[in-house]
């Protein structure tokens, strides 16, 4: 759980972005430090002081990361949602994104980005148990027993549904397959 | 019904006669711009999805400027400018410019600027989000990840969701203590930085228009740290002089038509503004510096994209000439041409260099430097709980390099001011 404004710098610090994206060992950098920028108050909420990766550990035990308003802002970095990537993050769910953070979760086939009205940063602890329904467009939280709509993913949803926007021009003839 | 400019440029660069706000478009892209940051990475997608032996789609429309991680002894740094040079290599591209070579330039939104790729009526892609900043020469420019930039350099193409635009105009004259840094700090404050999240910043007005290019510059630079897409401001005898100086190139001038459709148009007097900071640690925390002033400062930085231009420095030069700085001063031009210039003109027969090396400022080589903290020897670099006051464009928690340290956004005016009192002060004093 995380609140308003997280911005590219505390998703992932700049002196951190020196490391492959494309090296199998070396990208695991990412996951080590993704996150590791939000102000310790800030970060797994209501508590805070959660790390979201545990020292050398470059997984998270978090799959789905959920925020407030203006997720991603900031950066063009695409680093950025590939962090949480490569620290297990399956989905994220905030009442906004910041719109190319947003664009590139969707056309680097990341994560989905949901997006749900309701502000569940007052609702939601750190550690509860969350189910997404993708045909429902629905989050539960099993531990609260409670159960959210999400905005629909609407124009997106080709790319999403593709895995990334070179499987989505492929699918549409653009690129030769 | 008519469009603004941005709808004008991307409805040509689809090929259709008008595209309104929602709709979703393929677009011919006419520069792409990488870096050392994020360039590797979009290399590495490129061949993975297009081939090992893939070429780009056009060598001539590809620019490739190091400038964030630079003058730094980090080995992944240094080894991502490899990767930059072996791809530069591989394509035979002609617009690189190499890191320790005569041809470096800095930063890259400047250097875009300076090598004439800023062209009225184009459409301008960068993998930065301050590539907003090309917006003030009348053209499209916007800020995309490696992905997107990866499928450009396969294609030419990318799709775009065309932006509602929102008109800020501008009337009168900027009073002058007042820099385009106050006015977009001063926007930003108003409509937040999510404000103008998915749509174009255009900006208009006489005040708007008696500004230098790279003032214009500084108030699309930031259109990004209001959620903007782009900044824009149409094209006039300004532009198209500076243009001229770098190019040869073709361009089209765009105007905003007079029924075209804003999401907004908000008026402001030019006359009345007066100088802003955004405290810490949000862009949007807008207060006037004359409620700021007994913040107690520990350095100043000047340099960046946004605070780093000749303009900037001959701000700040004014203020400084013959009296001593009282807290560490930092200044870093974005490009070798600004550090060229500081050599060059002159206040009063003192060189601008002189007059910064004689206050007692320290200087730096041209590159994003500290703006974004950067590795932990980059010149400039946030320690500790510093209070800054710098002309960068963001004062997120631990942007400049250290997550206990406080930064305010300021004009140049204003940061040299508050160096030479060593607190936050208002600049109509000494301008």
């Amino acid at each position: 759980m995380l609140g308003n404004d997280v911005d590219t710098d505390q998703i992932i610090p700049a002196e951190h972005l020196v490391y492959s994206l494309s090296d199998p060992e070396e990208k695991k950098n990412y996951g080590k430090f993704a996150l590791s920028g939000v102000p310790g108050d800030q970060a797994g909420l209501p508590k805070g002081n959660v790390p979201f990766t545990e020292g050398e550990n470059f997984e998270s035990k978090y799959s789905i990361v959920v925020g407030g308003k203006n997720f991603g802002c900031g950066s063009s970095r695409e680093h950025a949602p590939a962090c949480m990537e490569i620290a297990g993050v399956k989905a994220v769910i905030a009442q906004s994104y910041a719109r190319i953070f947003y664009r590139n979760s969707v056309d680097g086939g990341f994560f989905i980005p949901f997006e749900c009205d309701t502000r569940l940063v007052e609702d939601i602890k750190t550690g509860d148990d969350l189910k997404i329904d993708l045909t429902e467009n629905t989050l539960t939280n099993k531990t609260q027993d409670k159960t959210y709509d999400l905005k629909s993913l609407g124009e997106v949803i080709e790319i999403i549904e593709a895995g990334n926007i070179f499987e989505y021009a492929r699918k549409t003839g653009m690129i030769a397959s | 019904m008519g469009m603004t400019i941005t709808e004008k440029i991307l409805a040509a660069h689809a090929g259709k006669t008008s595209v309104a706000p929602g709709d979703n478009i393929w677009v011919d892209v006419d520069v792409l711009m990488t870096h050392d940051v994020c360039g590797p990475g979009t290399f590495a997608i490129f061949k993975k999805q297009f081939g090992e032996n893939a070429k780009v789609w056009d060598r001539d429309k590809v620019v490739i400027i190091p400038d964030h991680f630079i003058f730094t002894k980090d080995t992944h740094a240094n080894r991502n400018i490899d990767i930059l040079r072996q791809f530069v290599k591989e394509q035979d591209l002609p617009h690189y410019y190499d890191v320790g070579t005569d041809n470096y330039k800095g930063v890259c939104h400047l250097a875009l600027a300076q090598e004439g790729f800023n062209r009225p009526g184009e459409v301008l892609f960068g993998t930065d989000s301050h590539t907003s900043t090309s917006g003030a020469f009348g053209m499209f420019s916007t800020g995309i990840g490696n992905t997107d930039a990866a499928f450009i350099l396969g294609t030419g193409k990318l799709w775009v969701k065309v932006p509602e635009s929102m008109c800020f105009e501008f009337t009168g004259t900027f009073p002058d203590h007042i820099m385009a840094k106050d006015v977009i700090l001063n926007v930003i404050g108003d409509i937040g930085v999510d404000g103008a999240t998915y749509r174009a910043m255009e900006w208009r007005g006489d005040a708007v228009m008696k500004l230098s290019m790279e003032e214009r510059m500084t108030l699309c630079n930031m259109a990004i740290e209001a959620g903007g897409k782009n900044g824009i401001i149409e094209a006039d005898e300004v532009t198209t002089d500076y243009v001229r100086q770098r190019t040869d190139a073709p361009y089209k001038v765009y105007h905003s038509d007079e029924d075209a459709k804003y999401f907004f148009k908000r008026t402001y007097n030019a006359d009345e503004m007066e100088p802003i900071v955004a405290k810490p640690h949000s862009p949007d925390n807008k207060a006037k510096v004359s409620e700021c002033e007994d913040v107690r400062l520990d350095r100043a930085y000047i340099g960046s994209c946004t605070g780093g231009k000749l303009t900037d420095f001959m701000a700040a030069a004014k203020l400084l000439k013959g009296k001593k700085v009282q807290i560490d001063t930092f200044i870093v031009p974005a490009t070798r041409e600004v550090e060229e210039d500081l050599h060059k003109e002159k206040i009063d027969g003192e060189s601008l260099i002189d007059i910064f090396k004689n206050s007692g400022a320290y200087l730096g080589e041209p590159s994003c430097a500290a703006c974004l903290g950067g590795p932990k020897d980059t010149f400039g670099r946030a320690s500790d709980n510093q209070v800054v006051i710098s002309t960068t464009n963001r004062n997120f928690p631990g942007r400049m390099g250290s997550k206990q340290a406080h930064v305010y956004l300021a004009s140049p005016y204003t940061a040299a001011a508050s160096a030479l009192t060593g607190h936050i002060t208002n600049p109509a004093e000494f301008v």
